[in-house]
């Protein structure tokens, strides 16, 4: 499997991530390096086999319904690159 | 079948709906933090909330019970064993960069919701599926000209996304749809419908066809948020469709975004093209088993729902099919109607819907009042009904008398009383009036009496009802103007 | 006096401790004087001393009440992947430099509960992702060790790289590591050290910045198996915050180091004999088998044969989750926002395309590539089958012996700067440490021998689901029998 520039544009896009155009022609050469040491999974017979999705043998948990958490809306902004008035702020979104 | 009609012939409109309903819980679906509507910003955002670097969610159990519940009132397959997974993309209201959600495996698998259509007839709409998932915070682009400010408080709310078969066939399909599944939830306890704070939300999906085709092409139209406005959607987008097709267009598949302001959508597609939600199974939660035995335990429990208290009313007290389906809407009026209706039905079931549909909703509507602000209680109304039955008062003064509760707020027997309101059935006091009524318009008694204007005999009963201010018996004074015109 | 607190196990300083021989002010100190002494290494990106010295008199004011817990001053690192409350914690990115949690993760929660400090943050591979360290945004970690009359600096392996140059260098009594494709173990064998990943479940995820959620695992690094034993108790235990936390009684690990191995069964795996592995490490193999048979343990040859699929099948996994994982770093709740930008999408763009390294952004790039429409079934749903595969081999092989031993890594610590073109040659240095990763079972790395210039050799033993204790019990055996005593250059 070949990844050209334009797939990993188109990629780096989804995960937004800028790329440098000359970055962007190096990493489709890693990426195709990558992709195709990964495609000896293909010989594997899976016919049947139930995909894992984790190997914790376990029920998932459920919590009980009660208010435990919240209220420190100063904890929660602190850290932010930009907020206002109790806000998280972000340039503006365009709908 | 109901058709729209374009230049070149008839189109039918196919309508699916996807509803988002705030499940009722304390607590939001993977964290602890508080659902509560109207907090100062991020105050009810815990650090799960606000997807801080390690930040791991733990699923609510109230809210899988809500799910449950909901898929039982909505004669639904349980599914137990269903799996969460991460719908993936960037937006500042989504804090993780995605929504743990249910794709492939849903709590609900399929169901039917029973609609009432106003001319008392019923269709059934199929449900594809129900699943949880999180709700996303809210970015408020108004408070400033280049920014837009995020409150993460509604961030991981649970919600239910119910997803309908394409079987609707108009707006007004769509209205009953909606109104019905509110409905239910709200029986249910399991969303409080309250579309103006945004509990439900409407994605209207829709095509057209010529009668008998193969299906056309659909679009999305999202954020439709009352009955109405799904209404115009659709209307909207069906003869958009029509003149598109019609002018030898194409429609294409994609999401479009309702204004209400202007009751139009537009097209979303650019945004649309770029996502792609690379859906996977949530490696933080393990796949949600539930037990048969809980399942049943759940549905057990559930209250008696709209389409079984209709088919009891209709069974038991003898209502019409609109009579019931108007007084079942709403859990609180049917209850409010059987209070009115007594212990053991002892009052005229007849009686009693008409006056509570009628003149009770009536006049809350009219005062703009919630059922619990009334200023009539059931008990009070109940008390008016029975002087009605007894014939203490006429049905006409019984208007009189309930404007004057619900001003006052007084019991029906005591305005009676201080007002003399009671009905006059002694046949002599009634005699007298007719006697005098009688003597003092020989003229219109002698029309009567020559046969000339046999109809004349209700106006004369329009006059000895007002010379009694209408207390006296209706019937008593007809007869005895008979009697006394020699009739 | 202070270089010999320095060299202590952690066991023996505890034991000193209790006796009163020193202070925990002046084992601290001693500590804290080392860290100092050694930033040439760049083990930590942020140091505590006050945090550790302030601690470390509460010890002692404990102590002298008779109220010592189990890791009563005992001086720790701390991987910068755990976020610690009101301290720096960066996962070895730019993007989270400056973020300050408001938070404790449980697990440094439960070693502070029970008495330890931090000395500081150790340095890591960018979001944990690397063999070598060399990924991180602060710069890469200098191996204390060096070839014998070489003065090439080497790598100390990754991730947990700060960490165990942190233990190896005596600069910390022990040290906290993730795993989550080798992320403890291969360290520990590049830098001499012992290194445990539990089983998955065992200790919480929570507040440690998640990699691969379901790969991930915190686990203790120390300069012995009896160490580890002791940290780990502290480390594990069932966390409601952590959905895949398992609800188990914790064992005490340490009582669990009998020295007792008669009769265990202990599996070789045929399939680990991979091509270009060196000679040494071959024979460092059979030095362990020998071992272990000398204590009255039998071996038997076994066979996992999905063993070669384990790291492509580790290499969709862990960047496709870590691909969604990552997406919460958007430059608008916590940590760097980047510059230059006109609207949203640019702002997303900036932020998240200068704050990771490339490392990071190659597995990005893959892993949303792995999970987008059209690739899912045959790559991430391919990969989730072959792990079931993986994980019956094992489940298979445990019904005939109780333990297996193979080496840790393929080769020895390699110099700064190798490798670094060849993404999939880096990769193949987890060949031996993934496949437990992917069927989430425990762990140990421990040094067994030296190179033939000089460098310390790991050889691991892994165990069933939650069977620690066997783990630890052989690792003990081994690890007298290999009596491994060298010491870094940077000691000497």
């Amino acid at each position: 499997m070949s990844v050209d520039k334009d797939t990993v544009a188109h990629i780096a896009k989804l995960a937004r991530l800028r790329m440098d155009p000359e970055k962007t022609e190096a990493m489709a050469g890693e990426l195709s390096q990558i992709l195709g040491w990964i495609e000896q999974l293909q010989e594997v017979d899976t016919e049947g086999v139930a995909p894992m999705t984790s190997v914790a043998q376990m029920k998932l948990p459920l919590r009980e319904d009660e208010v435990t958490d919240g209220g420190y809306p100063e904890d929660v902004l602190r850290n932010a690159p930009e907020s206002l008035q109790g806000f998280y702020v972000v340039p503006k979104v365009v709908e | 079948m109901s058709l729209i009609q374009g230049e070149t012939g008839d189109w039918e409109v196919i309508i699916g709906l996807e509803i988002h309903a705030q499940i009722i819980s304390r607590s939001k679906l993977f964290s602890g933090a508080s659902t509560a509507f109207g907090s100062a910003p991020n105050s009810q955002v815990s650090l799960v909330d606000a997807a801080m670097p390690g930040m791991l969610p733990v699923l609510n159990r109230e809210c899988v019970a809500q799910a449950v519940r909901t898929g039982l009132g909505l004669k639904a397959h349980i599914n137990l064993v269903s799996v969460f997974e991460r719908k993936n993309y960037f937006y500042p209201d989504l804090p993780q960069g995605y929504q743990i959600s249910q794709y492939q495996t849903p709590v609900v698998g399929e169901g039917v919701i029973t609609i009432d259509l106003p001319d008392g007839s019923s269709r059934d709409i199929g449900i594809e599926r129900l699943h949880m998932e999180q709700d996303a915070g809210k970015s408020l682009h108004d408070q400033d000209p280049n920014k837009t400010f995020v409150d993460l408080n509604r961030s991981g709310v649970a919600l239910m996304e119910i997803v309908s078969k394409p079987d609707m066939r108009s707006a007004e399909e769509a209205g009953a749809y909606i109104r019905k599944l509110r409905s239910i939830l709200r029986y249910l306890g399991t969303c409080d419908g309250n579309m103006d704070e945004g509990s439900m939300r409407c994605d209207v999906n829709l095509s057209v066809r010529r009668p008998g085709e193969e299906l056309g092409t659909r679009t999305e139209t999202k954020n439709v948020n009352s009955v109405r406005f799904v209404q115009q959607a659709i209307d909207y987008e069906a003869r958009r469709q029509v003149e598109l097709l019609e002018s030898g267009g194409r429609v294409i598949l994609e999401t479009r975004l309702f204004d209400a302001r202007k009751g139009e959508s537009r097209s979303m597609r650019s945004k649309e093209e770029a996502h792609d939600y690379r859906y996977f199974p949530d490696p933080d939660l393990l796949p949600l088993e539930i037990e048969q035995a809980w399942v049943d335990e759940l549905g057990a429990n559930l209250p008696e729902l709209p389409d079984e208290k209709k088919a009891r009313f209709i069974k038991d007290y003898g209502l019409t099919p609109y009579d019931a389906s108007v007084l079942v809407a709403e859990q609180a009026n049917a209850a409010f109607f059987e209070t009115v209706l007594g212990d053991g039905g002892k009052r005229d079931p007849k009686l009693v819907s008409n006056w509570v549909t009628v003149n009770f909703f009536g006049a809350l509507n009219a005062s703009g009042l919630d059922l619990g602000d009334a200023p009539v209680s059931a008990e009070q109304l109940g008390g008016l009904i029975d002087l009605i039955a007894d014939g203490t008062i006429s049905g006409r003064i019984a208007k009189e008398v309930f404007e004057e509760m619900w001003a006052t707020g007084k019991d029906a027997a005591t305005i009676v009383e201080e007002k003399g309101l009671k009905q006059i059935t002694d046949t002599g006091e009634i005699e007298a009036i007719v006697d005098k009524v009688i003597a003092e318009n020989p003229d219109q008694a002698e029309q009567f009496r020559s046969g000339d204007n046999p109809k004349v005999i209700g106006w004369f009963v329009g006059q000895v009802m007002k010379a009694s201010q209408g207390k006296a018996n209706p019937g008593m004074v007809n007869q005895l103007l008979k009697d006394k015109l020699g009739g | 006096m202070t270089s010999e607190l320095t060299r202590l196990t952690l066991a023996e300083a505890r034991d000193a401790l209790a006796k009163g021989d020193f202070s925990a002010r002046e084992l601290t100190e001693a500590h804290v004087s080392a860290m100092e002494a050694a930033r040439d290494l760049n083990s930590f990106i942020v140091e505590t001393p006050e945090k550790a010295l302030e601690g470390a008199d509460e010890a002692d004011k404990r102590r002298a009440k008779g109220e010592a817990r189990t890791l009563e001053g005992l001086p720790l690192a701390i991987k910068d992947l755990f976020c610690t409350r009101d301290v720096q914690t960066t996962a070895g990115s730019r993007i989270l430099e400056g973020f300050a949690p408001p938070y404790e993760s449980t697990v440094t929660q439960k070693l502070w509960d029970d008495g330890a400090l931090m000395l500081g943050k150790t340095n890591l591979d960018e979001f944990a992702m690397g063999s070598s360290n060399m990924t991180s945004y602060y710069g890469g970690v200098e191996n204390p060790w060096k070839r014998e009359g070489d003065n090439h600096k080497l790598v100390p392996g990754g991730s947990s790289g700060g960490s165990a140059t942190a233990v190896a260098g005596r600069l910390a009594l022990g040290a906290t590591g993730t795993d989550t494709g080798g992320s403890i173990r291969q360290p520990a064998a590049f830098t001499g050290i012992t290194g445990m990943k539990p089983t998955y479940g065992r200790c919480s995820r929570w507040g440690i910045v998640a990699f691969a959620s379901s790969l991930d695992q915190a686990g203790p690094m120390a300069r012995s198996v009896r160490d580890c034993a002791l940290l780990l108790r502290s480390m594990c235990g069932h966390d409601p915050k952590d959905s895949t936390s398992v609800d188990m009684p914790v064992p005490d690990f340490e009582a669990a180091l009998t020295g007792d191995v008669r009769g265990l069964r202990v599996g070789i795996p045929k399939e680990y004999r991979v091509d270009g592995m060196s000679e040494e490490i071959d024979s460092l193999w059979q030095q362990g088998i020998d071992w272990l048979k000398a204590a009255g343990a039998e071996v038997h040859d076994i066979s996992l044969p999905h063993t070669q699929y384990a790291l492509p099948t580790y290499y969709i996994i862990a960047p496709a989750e870590a691909s969604s994982n990552l997406a919460r770093y958007d430059g608008v709740r916590y940590g760097q926002r980047g510059e230059g930008y006109d609207n949203l999408e640019q702002m997303y763009e900036a932020t998240r395309g200068t704050g990771f390294g490339d490392e990071v952004k190659r597995r990005l790039l893959i892993g949303t590539y792995v999970l987008s429409a059209g690739y899912y079934d045959a790559y991430y749903n391919k990969a989730r089958q072959v792990r079931s595969l993986i994980a019956q081999d094992f489940t298979k092989a445990y019904e005939a012996v109780d333990v297996i031993l193979t080496p840790t890594a393929p080769s020895a610590a390699f110099a700064m700067g190798d490798k670094m073109d060849d993404p999939v040659a880096m990769y193949l240095n987890d060949v031996f440490t993934v496949p437990a990763s992917l069927a989430g079972l425990p762990g140990v790395s421990l040094p067994a021998g030296l190179s033939s210039d000089g460098l310390p050799l790991g050889l691991q033993l892994l165990g069933r689901p939650f069977d620690e204790e066997t783990v630890l019990r052989s690792a003990g055996v081994l690890e007298e029998a290999a009596a491994f005593t060298a010491e870094p250059a940077s000691l000497s």
